[in-house]
């Protein structure tokens, strides 16, 4: 026990970072989990007003009063430029682009007859969602009714006369067997819960949305809608990434066993530059995050049903590039280290950072909108993104040139830096 | 050797030049002011104890450390240059090698470094293998090899570019003695086919038994330059030595060792006399100032009395 002590006390760098390594993953756990409320991130909501009556804009208010809710009528400004209003296409387009998860499309006539408890009589509210946000849908759907009960007083009691005139004026004969087909179909619907539950949970993904809900909502996937595999490419990017890094780090380390054994001066003493060295291990680095990601994604397409073989040009490209993005930082974090032991604690500390904040351990969206900002410093977050618009959104290849710039960009800065850091090892 | 070198050397320049070489670390000047010559086909001794300098003087000539002053050249050539590159052959004094590839495996990289291909890279590799006794180990790991195995795939590794001049850095330390008279073998076929050399080492014996001139190495400086016989007559003429050992040898016995022009180490007085009639000269001496002697001897002078007489200490310090 008191040599390791002693020889822990004497590498200095594996020290601090035994100490700084766990306080420093768990303050970024804590900020993603355990921040203030107002810094938790807004569900950002895409609405088309296409009614244009006074009921379709006082819903509209009432959600754009909700705290938790982005409500965008129109894009972002382009160059000081104010941007026309989403239409039903654009919105469409807008949640397929991953501008925003959900997309509300109030429709024409939607005023005359807003609520309907139990049943559509007319035009229905279009929700229109990126099945691959689990939680922005749900969080809308349920505000919507909200919003529904508070912010239209005026129409809830319009329309109670209105349904009272209709169901309850007069008790004609006519009205009276209305009512009972209507009790009669409540009170099947009940029964039919009541025997089906105990055997078979209700799905929630199955159940009518609008039963019981004054505002009749129609739910439709624009992304994703006919992939059976939810979020399973996702985590085959996420996951990759990180390990992908891990690797990088290993290869690169390879750099520090060279140096510690003698062979780099020797293979340096030869016609092989320094320059040449480290081109190589990259290569090497890229090879093999590079076969990491196909072994992977092949286990997905096999066991998981991933479309991998239709996706494959995308595939490659943003492949090569997180490869090369991370076989720079494991050149980087080689470099920058002295000896094996430093680059065990601070590559883990490096990658486990990076792949919390990037969205490798659970996605982005959860997150504070301050670190899914600071997520956009991680590789794994560009990969991520470049690997769903191939696997989810089935966007061209021509569509990933932000983020293959991006992560070819990164490589050459980070390896550009480790070349710098590795001159020390050509002379002594 | 069995197939031609890697590179053609003008034989009119000298293999490798050193002038006023200067390395510091710090306050420590490890190499001070170097300057030497190695002649074709010549083996030269490095000799001198451990932290003497050699091995920097070693990594300076092979590029590896920037001297503070200077110059190395390789058949005049700058000694970072490609064509000394590929003129010079090294083996460090530890083992340089992929522990997880074989013994071919390894030669091959190494020889790919060097920039051999195909059939040149194939050639080289046989005669390595064969050179260093390893042909029937040529598929082992070399984390499988034997201490000894291990040091001569090292060498070997440092010759596969077929190099005119070769620096050996210590290359029997850790083995053992029936291992290192096969390196000296293998050494002594380097010299037969006129490789220059320089060979560094802190045993008297290899020095003697494997160098044509033998350079001696303290404090970073060059203190004695020549042949073995030329260093010996150098310090000594035709003096002997006499090694007296006492049976207590105390600061009276170190007193009096000193008084007589001696050099007390590890119980052991050390004189050089002319004659043999000194001999009984100095044990009435020691008995009349009542220093008792255990044995007393006459030696000629070597590499390590050299030492002893240039440096005033053992060289194994």
């Amino acid at each position: 026990m008191r040599t390791a002590l002693i020889a822990l006390r004497r590498d200095r760098g594996a020290l601090a970072l035994s100490f700084i390594l766990p306080i420093g993953f768990f303050t970024i756990f804590a900020v993603i989990f355990g921040g203030r409320h107002d810094t938790m991130p807004k569900v950002s909501l895409l609405v088309v007003d296409e009614d244009h009556s006074a009921t379709s804009q006082s819903l509209i208010r009432g959600l754009e009063r909700e705290g938790s809710l982005s409500v965008k009528a129109r894009p972002a400004p382009k160059q000081g430029v104010e941007q026309p209003e989403y239409t039903a296409a654009t919105a469409e387009a807008a949640v397929k682009a991953g501008v925003a998860s959900v997309a509300l499309i109030v429709p024409h006539g939607f005023g005359e007859n807003p609520i309907s408890f139990g049943g559509a009589n007319g035009p229905t509210i279009q929700l229109l969602k990126d099945s691959s946000d689990m939680v922005a849908p749900q969080v809308i759907a349920g505000l919507l009714q909200k919003v529904a009960m508070t912010s239209m007083p005026d129409v809830m009691a319009e329309q109670g006369s209105k349904y009272m005139d209709e169901y309850a004026g007069g008790f004609t004969p006519e009205q009276k067997k209305r009512i009972d087909a209507g009790l009669e179909a409540l009170r099947r619907r009940d029964s039919a819960e009541n025997s089906a539950q105990p055997t078979a949970p209700a799905d929630p993904n199955r159940a009518d949305p609008n039963r019981g809900m004054p505002i009749p909502v129609t739910t439709r996937d624009v992304v994703g809608e006919n992939k059976n595999n939810g979020m399973v490419s996702y985590y085959a990017a996420a996951v990759s990434v990180m390990f992908l890094l891990f690797t990088a780090s290993s290869a690169g380390g390879t750099l520090l066993d060279e140096a510690e054994n003698g062979t780099l001066d020797r293979v340096l003493s030869s016609r092989v530059t320094m320059g040449t060295l480290m081109a190589g291990k990259l290569c090497y680095c890229v090879l093999l995050a590079f076969s990491q990601l196909v072994v992977m994604f092949v286990w997905a397409w096999l066991v998981f049903k991933v479309d991998l073989i239709s996706h494959i040009p995308g595939f490659v490209v943003i492949g090569l590039s997180t490869a090369f993005a991370v076989g720079a930082l494991g050149m980087l974090l080689a470099s920058i280290c002295r000896t094996r032991a430093q680059l065990g604690p601070l590559s883990t500390l490096v990658i486990l950072t990076m792949s919390s904040i990037g969205g490798s351990m659970f996605p982005r969206y959860f997150m504070p909108e301050a670190i899914q900002k600071v997520g956009l410093l991680t590789i794994n977050a560009w990969a991520i993104d470049g690997f769903t618009k191939i696997f989810w959104r089935d966007e061209p290849v021509s569509h990933l040139w932000p983020q293959v710039a991006v992560l070819l960009g990164v490589g050459v800065a980070l390896f550009a830096i480790a070349r710098r850091l590795a001159r020390r090892w050509v002379y002594s | 050797m069995a197939s031609a070198p890697a590179v053609s050397i003008p034989s009119s320049l000298l293999p490798l030049q050193i002038e006023g070489l200067v390395k510091r670390f710090g306050e420590v000047t490890a190499v001070n002011g170097i300057t030497l010559e190695l002649k074709s086909g010549e083996c030269l001794g490095l000799l001198g104890p451990n932290g003497a300098g050699k091995t920097t003087l070693i990594r300076s000539i092979v590029g590896r450390i920037v001297p503070d002053a200077g110059t190395v050249s390789i058949f005049g050539e700058r000694a970072d240059s490609s064509a000394a590159r590929m003129a010079l052959g090294w083996v460090p004094q530890e083992l340089a090698l992929y522990w997880a590839l074989t013994c071919r495996e390894n030669l091959e990289s190494f020889g790919q470094f060097h920039g051999l291909r195909r059939a040149a890279l194939k050639s080289a590799v046989e005669w390595c293998l064969d050179w260093a006794a390893l042909t029937d180990r040529a598929q082992e790991p070399v984390k499988n090899l034997s201490g000894g195995m291990r040091r001569r795939l090292n060498m070997a590794a440092g010759l596969i570019h077929r190099p005119q001049v070769i620096l050996m850095d210590e290359p029997t330390v850790g083995v053992d003695p029936q291992a290192r008279n096969r390196i000296f073998e293998m050494i002594e076929k380097l010299s037969g086919e006129g490789i220059s050399m320089i060979y560094t080492t802190h045993y008297m014996e290899e020095a003697e038994r494997l160098c044509d001139r033998i350079a001696i190495i303290d404090h970073g400086r060059i203190i004695a330059l020549g042949t073995r016989d030329e260093l010996v007559r150098n310090a000594f003429a035709s003096r002997s030595e006499v090694l007296a050992r006492f049976t207590n040898a105390d600061a009276a016995v170190a007193a009096w060792v000193k008084e007589r022009g001696g050099i007390l180490e590890n119980g052991i007085a050390r004189f050089t006399i002319v004659h043999a009639t000194e001999i009984a000269e100095l044990l009435d001496a020691a008995a009349k100032a009542g220093h008792e002697l255990a044995d007393i001897s006459l030696r000629k002078p070597n590499l390590e009395s050299v030492f002893l007489h240039l440096t005033g200490r053992e060289l194994r310090d």
